[in-house]
């Protein structure tokens, strides 16, 4: 065990002083890019936002189901099969149709090639899962067409969170999906989330709907209140343009009130429609709905045929530099719940920084002092191989462009202690073997093969413990299981290599001492 | 190499230690753990007043007139932090947070937070489940091993619900790591003993474990101190987050030490381990 050849120790050598060196290009800047690199400090350390969102899809279900239901009723009146009583209890559309239709509305909804209840051959499942009982018909979405809505709708999502994360400008924003429900939303360096949390709980389904000339509500209007809360206004359902049609908005003044408004542009589409809609409403009121709520509703005085226009309303400057930005990124495709929300200020996470440092430096001291008082010159190989150690650590951390966190930190302290271990258990091991040989070599041989398999049982309890620590764990824990597992990687080779090494030189320059390990 | 007969005590220390189990349990099933807004769900803020004179019952008056549920305010380290944890969260209201520090500020002062941790009741349920898994994962292992960790962290959180110290995410990290560490001081001390076990057939198990742990004892000590120097260290000066976490890690190596010698080794004993069974292991 003790023999090294020369390939061995150079390679041994070159390995430790290149994760060294990038280990210290986090504290020394390099102009070599390969080796500037650097770890990433966690939101807990750097200060900043974590946002876990939910989005809710009940309203999505519902939209494609009644869509569902115009699609079905179609499709069936171009096949000339009548089908009545169409109803959305829930989740569930059902309708009847004629005794003699029976078997081929089942059949067409059955068809693998379906028109209107798609199939999926990799799940070996339709869309809808059809139910009949006798004449009635009921359809629910199966368990796969649930999961792709579901997913179809959570990649849009975050297509547009992404989108309105990206025109506010924070650096570097981390955005994730989380199962089949959830985007996890990381914002390093931001100190307030206000502005982001409520431009990611906005839907911004904006939509252009005529005030009714009537102020009875009836069939084909709704009552909508004002954003301000005061007043409402009855509306016709009827949707003369939707947010869709934007291509631009921004905020402008408006040089003739002197008021903030957002302005926009429509696409081709959205202006031929705008430009029918006001030409034949002149006089009439135009209600601007975003969410449900009216913003404002304007007389239209002349046909706006250029497909351009704006939005009035009691905007500041910063609340219309904030809907531009929601009309801009887009409509969510179903609104998000902030279910989980963690600020750290930047002052707090450099505080961090300096206590994890300073325990570091402390803890790292006293380990070091004892086992020099313990062991003396092994003591010192010992302690070489704990710097080297950490050092290794850091660099592999660095070389991953690893995130570290606060418990990460403890992580790294915590192998420190741990770390002596393996040669402590070695350096005990030669010293009962030195009491029966006499020839240091030999006992020094014999102590590094007993230990072996002690050494290596024992490192890889703590390995499982971090596997499953990273398997289980969310953020912060995640950010702990990494160190410690890395930890234990380096901790093996700094003792199997480096303190093997400088033990042998040593031996082998000082064996014909008596008793070198006390 | 140390002699000491600690094979004699085997019986009083299980008993001692079946006492901390039935006191730990008692307090765990009585009074249960103190859940953090981790697990619980619920509003968490560090906050930093400017104003010295500022003390814990007025913080809490201010939070009490807000309507927030349970409130409760402790001081964080310094003089000025003070760590406030209250019931009602809404992290959809944007102005939420903020209304809480302006209404703050017009009775105590300027405050800075320095931290807002909001976390729903839902995602919480699921963190707890996930982590009791990971606990059940361990028990594949041999028996001895298995009761010595469930010993360290029984006692461990029993320890924290006597003094109603907060389980959070790190703890939970923690009791994880003290897993890891007591099966590697058992595992050390079982090798040994298998060691001894090949080597000498005609002592009895009882004195062979006694031999195996004087044999391994000094690293035993000398691991452990190194290890508690390390989190000592956090614990003094790694900041007030880190607190609860290297005080779980301290007590679970002083009982995962103490474990392996007087809960592992009795089991052995208890079920009369000897050469054959591991001749016979190691034929299989």
């Amino acid at each position: 065990m003790l023999y090294f050849s020369k390939l061995r120790i150079i390679s041994v050598i070159v390995f430790t002083v290149i994760f060294s060196y990038f280990a210290i290009s986090n504290f020394v800047k390099f102009d070599d890019k390969f080796f500037s690199k650097n770890i990433n400090l966690g939101l807990d350390l750097q200060g900043g936002s974590y946002l876990l969102l939910e989005i809710d899809n009940r309203p999505v279900i519902t939209q494609k189901l009644q869509a569902k239901i115009i699609e079905l009723k179609r499709y069936f009146k171009e096949k000339q099969i009548t089908l009545k009583n169409f109803s959305l209890k829930g989740d569930t559309i059902s309708f009847e149709t004629t005794d003699n239709e029976i078997e081929n509305v089942i059949n067409i909804l059955n068809d693998k090639e379906s028109d209107v209840n798609t199939y999926y051959p990799t799940y070996k499942s339709h869309e809808f899962d059809v139910l009949e009982d006798g004449n009635l018909f009921s359809l629910n979405y199966s368990r796969y067409g649930l999961v792709l809505l579901k997913n179809s709708s959570l990649d849009q999502a975050i297509e547009i969170v992404r989108r309105r994360v990206d025109e506010v400008g924070t650096n570097e924003p981390n955005i994730l999906k989380r199962g089949n429900d959830r985007i996890l939303v990381e914002l390093p360096g931001l100190d307030d989330p206000n502005r982001i949390k409520s431009l990611l709980g906005k839907t911004a389904n904006l939509t252009f709907q005529f005030i009714s000339q009537n102020n009875e509500e009836s069939f084909g209007t709704e009552k909508l209140s004002f954003e301000d809360g005061s007043r409402d206004a009855i509306v016709s359902k009827r949707i003369i343009l939707s947010g869709d049609n934007l291509v631009d908005a921004k905020p402008t003044m408006n040089s003739q009130t002197n008021e903030t408004v957002v302005s926009f542009s429509l696409d081709r589409v959205g202006a031929k429609k705008f430009g029918k809609a006001t030409s034949t409403g002149v006089g009439k009121q135009l209600a601007i709905v975003l969410d449900g709520k009216i913003i404002s509703a304007p007389s239209v005085r002349e046909p706006i045929i250029g497909g351009s226009g704006q939005i009035s309303g009691d905007f500041t400057f910063q609340s219309a530099t904030d809907l531009a930005l929601l009309l801009r990124s887009g409509a969510l495709p179903a609104p998000l719940n902030i279910i989980e929300e963690r600020t750290v200020g930047p002052d707090l996470g450099q505080d961090s920084i300096d206590a994890g440092i300073l325990s570091l430096f402390i803890g790292f001291l006293l380990v070091i002092l004892f086992m020099i008082y313990k062991y003396r010159a092994f003591g010192l190989i010992a302690n070489l191989a704990l710097i080297s150690n950490l050092f290794l650590l850091i660099g592999i951390l660095t070389l991953f462009e690893a995130t570290l966190t606060l418990p990460g930190i403890a992580g790294i302290i915590l192998t420190v202690g741990m770390a002596v271990d393996a040669n402590v258990l070695i350096f005990e091991r030669i010293k009962e073997e030195t009491k029966n040989e006499k020839n240091p070599i030999i006992a020094f041989d014999a102590g590094y093969t007993k230990s072996r398999t002690t050494i290596l049982d024992a490192n890889i309890t703590t390995l499982i413990a971090a596997f499953i620590l990273f398997f289980m764990g969310s953020g912060p824990v995640k950010g702990f299981s990494v160190t410690l597992g890395v930890g234990i990687l380096t901790t093996l080779f700094s003792v199997y290599f480096i303190a093997r090494l400088l033990t042998s030189l040593y031996v082998v320059k000082n064996k014909d001492k008596e008793q070198l390990l006390k | 190499m140390s002699n000491i007969s600690f094979n004699k005590f085997y019986r009083k220390f299980n008993i001692l230690s079946l006492i901390l189990i039935v006191i730990s349990l008692v307090f765990l099933i009585f009074k249960g753990l103190n859940y953090g807004v981790d697990f619980k769900g619920g509003t968490l803020i560090e906050l930093r007043t400017t104003d010295k004179t500022n003390n814990i019952s007025l913080i809490r008056d201010s939070f009490n007139q807000m309507n927030l549920g349970d409130v409760s305010v402790k001081k964080f380290g310094n003089e000025t932090d003070f760590i406030v944890k209250f019931e009602k969260q809404n992290s959809n209201d944007p102005e939420f947070i903020k209304n809480i520090q302006n209404k703050l500020s017009s009775s105590i002062g300027d405050v800075d937070f320095r931290r807002v941790e909001n976390v729903g009741p839902k995602v919480s349920s699921e963190l707890l489940k996930s982590g009791i898994i990971a606990i059940r994962f361990e028990w594949q292992f041999s028996l001895g091993a298995i009761l010595a960790i469930f010993h360290d962290v029984i006692i461990t959180l029993g320890i924290f619900s006597i003094f109603s110290l907060e389980i959070n995410l790190s703890i939970v990290a923690a009791v994880l790591t003290i897993v890891g560490y007591s099966m590697n001081d058992t595992v050390v001390i079982f090798d040994r003993v298998r060691e001894n076990l090949r080597k000498y057939s005609d002592i009895k198990i009882f004195d062979l474990t006694n031999i195996s742990i004087n044999e391994t004892l000094s690293r035993t000590i000398i691991t452990s101190v190194t290890t508690l120097l390390a989190l000592f260290s956090i614990y003094l000066f790694g900041g007030e987050i880190l607190k609860g976490f290297s005080l779980a890690m301290i007590l679970g190596v002083v009982f995962g030490t103490y474990s392996s010698i007087y809960i592992a080794n009795p089991i052995l004993v208890a079920l009369n381990v000897s050469q054959r069974t591991i001749v016979k292991e190691e034929k299989d």
